[in-house]
């Protein structure tokens, strides 16, 4: 085992946690600042990556394909909330839980409508299918290297979005006292709505990166949706910082149990437990990880200050 | 719920008649998956049975033949639920279909305990095959093992040594794990299990392929994540190590590498127990109809179809229109009928004996890809299990 695999497993982790980082964003601004519980936002993680696919092929660029994507992605986030979700927010969980389920159905089925049950594939431009030598040894990957870069890039912009902007100011009232927010003249309606197309945006954006590596495919925002609940658990609902460190946390766990459990565990098992206990531990190890957290921090790592009960 | 067990009372009250007392028609259920990502399957299984149908003209023997479909979404319980259906509700003669071994194990009792006859147009899961086989269980397509045990034979022949196994962590993913290194000789020098459906991502197994750099991959990875694999294979930087596979580079997918210009597909081998360009008549017809009809091949999944509507076919004209169980429990047995693979037989546990052929996948002279038989692997192989079986 050198150096360069530990390290290209590093990478791995990451690459995973940035993209996690970009659906659980959107999540938990959703979650902690409308108190809304939107189990369809794996949806729009698929609606993003159809989008890119379409366009991808259709204008023969990838670059230009996520160019218009964005947009068409915004958009259907932005229909979303005014038709379906507005009605919701004052209602309790439960009725979100169940009517966000129901739109997963609907989404699913519409994109099998529309685009067929296959799924697409995305062809990348040449520049980014192979993989570039780094220091130290290691080859990796050229796009999963982007797909880094842009997560990074990401988490900046929101930060300084959040941080250092007058939005990111009423986002912040918002998330920490919404009545107060509300009543200080703040525009909550219009507030959320700009909320939820930040998070569709961006939970679009993950659909459109992950496309090209595991193609587009109907029910893919279940799957990952999952990760994303645990990661906006460990780091506290409705804090970007804490989305971002649990993300890469997470991704970095994961990907690690995957490369090393097995052979941590034949240290001291038999082969043949070992091959049985090694795969079914490295899937639990996040969950284990969240119950620890849930456990010492029941409101994350980095919870919101004075959040509104 | 009263409503429910009001309309049980009445369909129970009417006293349905038993079927082979009917009106000169044999009902077929047909389970398989007709929504989610699997449904491409699913359409393709439906597809080869419609054909079949037009074949046949929708007659055996001196009956109509209507066939109802049932979607078990991907899933054991829905499976089983409209199995019930199928059974109690609208009481057919056969039930036939089922992708998924986790289906078909859920939903098998529904039929056998009924006292109907289950055909299995794809899963072949240990449990059906070995102490627990039953006889009114028939499978069309093969054992679970057969396959990959013919691949670990076609590994041996190449003369590979060091072999990777990466393959996901669930029922049938385990059984095609254990079918290659029950005859593969070389060395296993890694092996990986991953989460089964959620893993899409083999970014970590991947480097770790790379670290161990062993003369070929052996790989199983059906539906939508085998496209997801071999691309990320590509883009690891894997191509130039042999990538061998079972149930995971078919007719459904392999237009779809095209579109995508993957090339990395184009030369690899995995085995299977028929290929569309394999030399008999029925094959012939049934490869140029679906392709004239459809545009494209049809995938192994519709070969099985196709053949479990004509070993229907061939039993109820052996009793001529007599769907008494036993009376075609025994017609079945004979297997007495032209299979797109060639020659087929049942074995004491209903499971086929039968050829396995290598297949390589190439581009075909109108520029189309697709699988070719290049040898045969196994002959007239029966799966490992039917001694235990005690028919």
């Amino acid at each position: 085992m050198t150096t360069a695999f530990v390290l290209e497993q590093a990478l791995n982790g990451f690459q995973l946690g940035v993209l996690l980082f970009l659906l659980a964003a959107g999540l938990t601004l959703v979650f902690g600042i409308m108190d809304l519980v939107n189990l369809a936002h794996g949806s729009l993680y698929m609606v993003g990556a159809f989008f890119a696919a379409t366009f991808t092929l259709a204008l023969d660029s990838f670059f230009i394909g996520v160019l218009l994507a964005i947009p068409a992605t915004l958009i259907v986030g932005l229909v979303v909330e005014v038709v379906a979700l507005r009605t919701l927010y004052a209602r309790d969980h439960l009725d979100q839980v169940l009517a966000t389920f129901g739109l997963i159905l609907f989404f699913n089925e519409l994109v099998r409508v529309v685009w067929g049950p296959a799924g697409l594939s995305v062809p990348l431009p040449a520049v980014l299918n192979g993989s570039v030598q780094l220091p130290l040894g290691i080859t990796y990957s050229t796009y999963r290297l982007l797909i880094i870069a842009v997560g990074i890039a990401v988490a900046f912009g929101l930060y300084v979005l959040v941080s250092h902007t007058r939005i990111g100011m009423l986002i912040r009232a918002g998330a920490s006292n919404r009545t107060m927010a509300s009543a200080l003249g703040v525009n909550v309606g219009l507030l959320f709505t700009l909320v939820f197309g930040i998070g569709a945006v961006l939970a679009g954006l993950a659909g459109m990166l992950i496309a090209p590596i595991s193609q587009a495919s109907i029910g893919m925002g279940e799957q990952i949706l999952i990760l994303a609940f645990v990661v906006i658990v460990i780091g506290g609902i409705g804090s970007i910082r804490g989305a971002f460190i649990a993300a890469l946390l997470t991704g970095v766990i994961d990907t690690m149990g995957r490369a090393f459990l097995d052979e941590i565990l034949l240290l001291f098992m038999p082969v043949q437990a070992a091959e049985t206990a090694g795969p079914a531990l490295s899937s639990m190890l996040i969950y284990i990880l969240m119950a620890a957290i849930l456990f010492f921090r029941p409101q994350g790592l980095f919870p919101p200050r004075a959040r509104s009960a | 719920m009263f409503r429910r067990s009001a309309l049980l009372a009445s369909v129970l009250a009417l006293g349905v008649s038993p079927a082979w007392a009917d009106d000169g028609k044999i009902k077929i259920g047909f389970v398989t998956t007709l929504t989610t990502g699997a449904a491409v399957i699913g359409e393709d299984m439906r597809k080869a049975v419609e054909l079949a149908l037009d074949h046949i003209d929708s007659k055996m023997g001196p009956l109509e033949v209507e066939v109802v479909y049932e979607d078990d979404e991907f899933n054991p319980q829905t499976g089983k639920q409209k199995t019930e259906k199928l059974v109690q509700r609208d009481d057919v003669d056969i039930v036939t279909g089922y992708i998924w071994s986790n289906v078909l194990l859920a939903s098998a009792n529904t039929v056998l305990d009924a006292g109907k006859i289950l055909i299995s147009a794809n899963a072949g899961p240990s449990q059906l095959a070995g102490p627990g086989c039953h006889q009114n269980f028939f499978n069309v397509a093969w054992q679970n093992d057969q396959t990959p045990m013919a691949l670990g034979q076609v590994l041996n022949e190449r003369g590979v040594e060091d072999l990777y196994i990466i393959a996901p962590n669930y029922a049938a993913g385990k059984d095609m794990v254990s079918g290659v290194e029950r005859t593969f000789q070389g060395n296993v020098v890694g092996k990986d299990m991953t989460t089964w459906p959620s893993q899409i991502d083999w970014a970590a197994e991947f480097t770790k392929v790379k670290a161990a750099s062993p003369d070929a991959v052996f790989t199983f990875y059906p539906g939508g994540h085998g496209p997801a694999f071999v691309k990320q294979y590509e883009q690891a930087g894997l191509a130039d190590t042999p990538l061998y596979s079972v149930y995971t580079l078919d007719a459904l997918s392999l237009p779809r590498f095209q579109e995508a210009g993957m090339e990395t597909v184009l030369g690899t081998v995995m085995t299977q127990f028929w290929a569309p360009d394999l030399d008999n008549e029925q094959n012939q017809r049934f490869v140029a109809d679906f392709r004239a009809q459809h545009g494209a091949y049809p995938s192994f999944y519709a070969a099985q179809s196709y053949d479990a509507i004509m070993l229907i076919k061939s039993a109820v004209e052996a009793t001529n229109g007599d769907l008494d169980p036993d009376a075609l429990r025994a017609a079945l047995e004979q297997a007495d009928f032209e299979s797109v693979r060639g020659d087929f037989a049942f074995g004491n546990n209903h499971f086929p004996i039968q050829d396995f052929h290598a297949r390589q996948v190439v581009v075909d002279a109108d520029g189309n890809w697709t699988t070719s038989a290049i040898g045969v692997a196994l002959e007239d192989h029966q799966d490992v299990y039917a001694a235990e079986c005690g028919m």
